[in-house]
């Protein structure tokens, strides 16, 4: 296993550099329309109100952030941050202000000017310190640490942190966090964005189609290179997969193909180059701890010890799904335990039958039995990948003298009957947008926090989630982060049950894609991108 | 007639005011609410922000302050807001309209131009070895499920000519047009051909049997004009009636073949809208869809007269 997931990273990166070198050896060339497909309908095109892939990558090359990680990496690290709309950046010396220099003569795409006041609106409207409000914030714990924001002139910003925290970089980096106009009004953003970016919006049609075309003031000399790009929405997936074949669109939606899919598809077109990597969405059970029997921490653990992981990969992906705690597992994440140090943690271990056989006695000691089982309902979105997740889970479960029955809900009241901590127990899958421990622990397990499903709260580990923040050796803190997700694991949390993957494909007449093999969220500016015509 | 004529207008608006309570109560029962859509979505609520879209949709008014809002609406002209798109609901619904229009109506012309005389053909030639083929296909295409079908002429299309007919950009000129909505009209249009062609068979053989065709046969009339001019034509009026139903299905049932050739028709946006609880757009859809096939009825019902002159609408 462990060797085929080392060859699977070696050729994820063969596969992600071998192009690019290739696209060097070549002249770039102007023009061409880039023919990407869409899975579906974003809610809007406002990527600061949006939590959606969907809203992210057809956007993202309207704007530009403060930094972005580096695009010729293939992994999104703190240690593989360049400047974007900022040229330089600087701590203090207590690393609790953070200075960047900003590039002069940048206009947004109506004509006026980019000054640093726009990023002070930008983050002051993230932290809720303004008039312009956005209609959803759902990254607002991203900017907990933020105290203030100062501009020092048009080409100088200061952010004022409470705490240090190195890693607030790595948000600044992600695809979700772009500057935004002042003087645009967020509703405009969400249907004509406004940014600097390489490509300027030109039109959204609902449930068809999104065009940009190129930015031809971009501050960037040269770029891009591409003079349009053009996103048609299809829903249906093996209509995608047909019109990816015959050749009528250049590249495929991000993460939109399954394993299997992508071998489909690489079969019927076998000069399509195709990428399988990391979509950091995890599948986790979630165990409602305030409704009896589950407020039992012991019920609780036998649950988490009946989970064969291994089986979850093998049957949604033929072993193609890695297995971790809260963070994304090595080699596409960078926080996630090693090999070794997993198999020290309870649950986790090759032996399943024992730690089922753990739960059974657990289980007999309060009472359960084969005479006795445990009626419960598995709630999880009525959707395909949520619902093949529960239904093993339920065959899992039923090893211990639990008989679940499936309730799919339907996705329209899906988050507010999480939300309103309305089910017993439920199969989720959710996505990070930034493979980091501070997005990870901040959002789903501080105690009180909205996306905290399950309310666990441990405030002796709610310190060292502050402590790992704030520390800048990243050997020193990553091993600080194991032993959290250690406990959250133990404390069953959320169990964590499998982290995603899925495949990208495009024809090699596209050069300069570079696709992240820990993220699906960052390298979508196709600022690089260009066509062999 | 005129008489007649007006009395099934006011029987027009009655129905449509029915659907009209229809949809709206319907909506409210579904769970969740374009409130709850919207910000859940992202996993994070405001509840300032929340109520503030509830209180713009008036959502927080009783029910039937909420339907004579509506209602209102509708009588001025007023098709309200999407807050999906930010768009007014009339911005993003017409450019649909033709785009299922055309579709349903290049189906329902495939499916009368084959049914009509593949189902005289069958009759005409009943128990020969044509007729068992063609009942046999009909019964074929009857029941195969449109999106099983679809998938299959795209995979043959992608085989056999290496492309793929579907919608991708507004087609621009009347040629393209033809041949975007051809393939997709003639794959919806296969189940109401056999329909049809069922329905035309059995009218007809019953038909052909009537002492008048015995009576046309023996003055001595051709073959050709006794099955077309006094068969077929008094063969009609079941057929008439399936077309008339037909045609007021597609226009508001063409969801799976437009995911399929990906269209971007009437039927792909109400199913979405639907999800998202988009209140406004789905009430007006509705009621656009409800309109087309009661209009659709009255005019089958005009046609009887027509076709044959013995039926006196009204009297």
């Amino acid at each position: 296993m462990r060797g085929s997931r080392l060859f699977g990273a070696a050729a994820i990166l063969c596969g992600l550099l071998a192009p690019g070198f290739a696209s060097v050896a070549m002249t770039q060339q102007q023009g061409g329309t880039l023919r990407v497909t869409h899975r579906d309908n974003p809610p809007s095109a406002s990527i600061l109100e949006e939590a959606t892939i969907s809203t992210d990558m057809p956007f993202m090359a309207v704007f530009n952030n403060l930094v972005v990680f580096d695009p010729e990496s293939p992994v999104n690290r703190l240690d593989r941050i360049v400047p974007d709309l900022a040229t330089s950046w600087a701590w203090s010396d207590d690393n609790r202000t953070l200075t960047f220099q900003l590039h002069h003569n940048v206009t947004w795409h109506d004509g006026k000017p980019f000054t640093s006041a726009d990023v002070k609106c930008t983050w002051d409207m993230l932290t809720g310190k303004t008039d312009s409000k956005l209609r959803k914030n759902p990254r607002k714990t991203w900017w907990f640490n933020i105290k203030d924001v100062a501009t020092d002139g048009d080409d100088k910003v200061v952010f004022h942190l409470k705490d240090p925290q190195p890693s607030i970089m790595a948000m600044f980096a992600s695809g979700f966090a772009p500057v935004y106009p002042c003087h645009v009004p967020a509703n405009q953003m969400r249907t004509h964005p406004i940014g600097t970016g390489p490509f300027m919006f030109k039109e959204f049609k609902q449930n068809e189609s999104i065009k940009l075309v190129r930015n031809p003031n971009y501050w960037k000399p040269g770029k891009p290179y591409l003079d349009a790009i053009e996103y048609t929405i299809i829903p249906n997936r093996a209509t995608m997969v047909l019109a990816m074949v015959t050749g009528k669109f250049n590249l495929t939606f991000t993460g939109e193909l399954t394993p299997q899919l992508m071998k489909d598809i690489q079969q019927q077109a076998p000069s399509l180059q195709c990428v399988m990597q990391s979509t950091n969405t995890q599948g986790n059970l979630l165990v409602n701890r305030e409704r009896p029997p589950f407020d039992n921490p012991l019920i609780r653990k036998a649950m988490t010890l009946a989970i064969d992981r291994k089986a979850f990969s093998d049957i949604l992906s033929q072993g193609a799904y890695p297995v971790g705690g809260a963070n994304l597992p090595p080699p596409e994440g960078f926080w996630g335990w090693s090999k070794e140090y997993m198999e020290t943690v309870p649950g986790y271990g090759a032996d399943v039958e024992k730690s089922r056989e753990e739960a059974r006695k657990i289980m007999r000691s309060l009472g359960y039995g084969p005479d006795h089982l445990l009626p419960l309902k598995v709630t999880t979105r009525n959707i395909q990948d949520y619902r093949d997740a529960a239904v093993i889970l339920i065959d899992h479960l039923k090893t211990i003298y639990i008989q679940a029955e499936l309730e799919p809900i339907d996705t329209s009241v899906w988050y507010a009957r999480l939300l309103r901590k309305d089910f017993s127990v439920a199969m989720n899958i959710q996505g990070t947008g930034t493979d980091d421990p501070d997005v990870q622990f901040f959002e789903n397990y501080l105690c009180g926090s909205e996306r905290n499903y399950t309310s666990y709260c441990n405030p002796e580990l709610e310190k060292k989630f502050h402590e790992q923040s704030m520390m800048q050796d990243i050997d020193a803190r990553r091993k600080l982060v194991w032993e959290i997700d250690k406990q959250l694991q133990e404390d069953g949390a959320r169990p964590v049950v499998f982290f995603a993957e899925a495949g990208t494909c495009w024809w090699p007449r596209v050069h300069g894609i570079r696709i992240a093999r820990n993220t699906i969220y960052n390298h979508w500016r196709f600022e690089d991108v260009w066509l062999d015509q | 007639m005129f008489l007649y004529f007006l009395r099934r207008l006011g029987l027009m608006v009655f129905t449509l005011f029915g659907v009209s309570i229809a949809i709206f109560l319907l909506l409210r029962i579904a769970p969740g609410n374009i409130a709850d859509i919207l910000f859940d979505s992202a996993g994070m609520i405001d509840p300032a922000e929340k109520q503030k879209i509830i209180s713009d949709l008036g959502l927080d008014q009783p029910l039937v302050i909420q339907y004579l809002h509506w209602l209102n609406g509708l009588v001025h002209g007023d098709f309200g807001y999407s807050y999906v798109s930010e768009k007014p609901v009339l911005q993003e619904v017409l450019p649909r309209i033709p785009i299922t229009a055309r579709l349903a109506l290049l189906a329902i012309l495939f499916a009368v131009c084959t049914g009509v005389p593949v189902g005289v053909v069958s009759a005409v030639r009943q128990n020969s070895a044509i007729d068992y083929v063609l009942r046999v296909f009909s019964l074929a295409a009857l029941s195969m499920p449109a999106f099983w079908l679809g998938l299959l002429v795209l995979m043959a299309f992608v085989n056999w000519a290496g492309v793929l007919p579907i919608y991708d950009q507004a087609p621009d000129s009347l040629w393209a047009a033809l041949l975007m909505f051809g393939v997709p009209a003639a794959t919806v249009g296969l189940r109401s051909s056999a329909l049809i062609m069922r329905l035309t068979r059995s009218s007809m053989l019953e038909v052909m049997r009537q002492d008048y065709i015995r009576t046309a046969r023996s003055k001595g009339l051709s073959e050709p004009a006794v099955t077309f001019i006094h068969a077929l034509r008094n063969a009609m009026l079941p057929v008439i009636t399936t077309i008339g139903v037909e045609t007021a299905f597609l226009f508001g049932g063409l969801v799976v073949t437009e995911t399929v050739f990906n269209i971007p028709g009437v039927a792909r946006f109400l199913v979405e809208a639907i999800r998202w609880r988009d209140y406004p757009m789905v009430q007006n859809l509705v009621m656009f869809i409800a309109t087309v096939v009661v209009a659709v009825n009255l005019l089958v019902d005009l046609t009887y007269a027509i076709v044959d002159p013995r039926i006196r609408l009204g009297s």
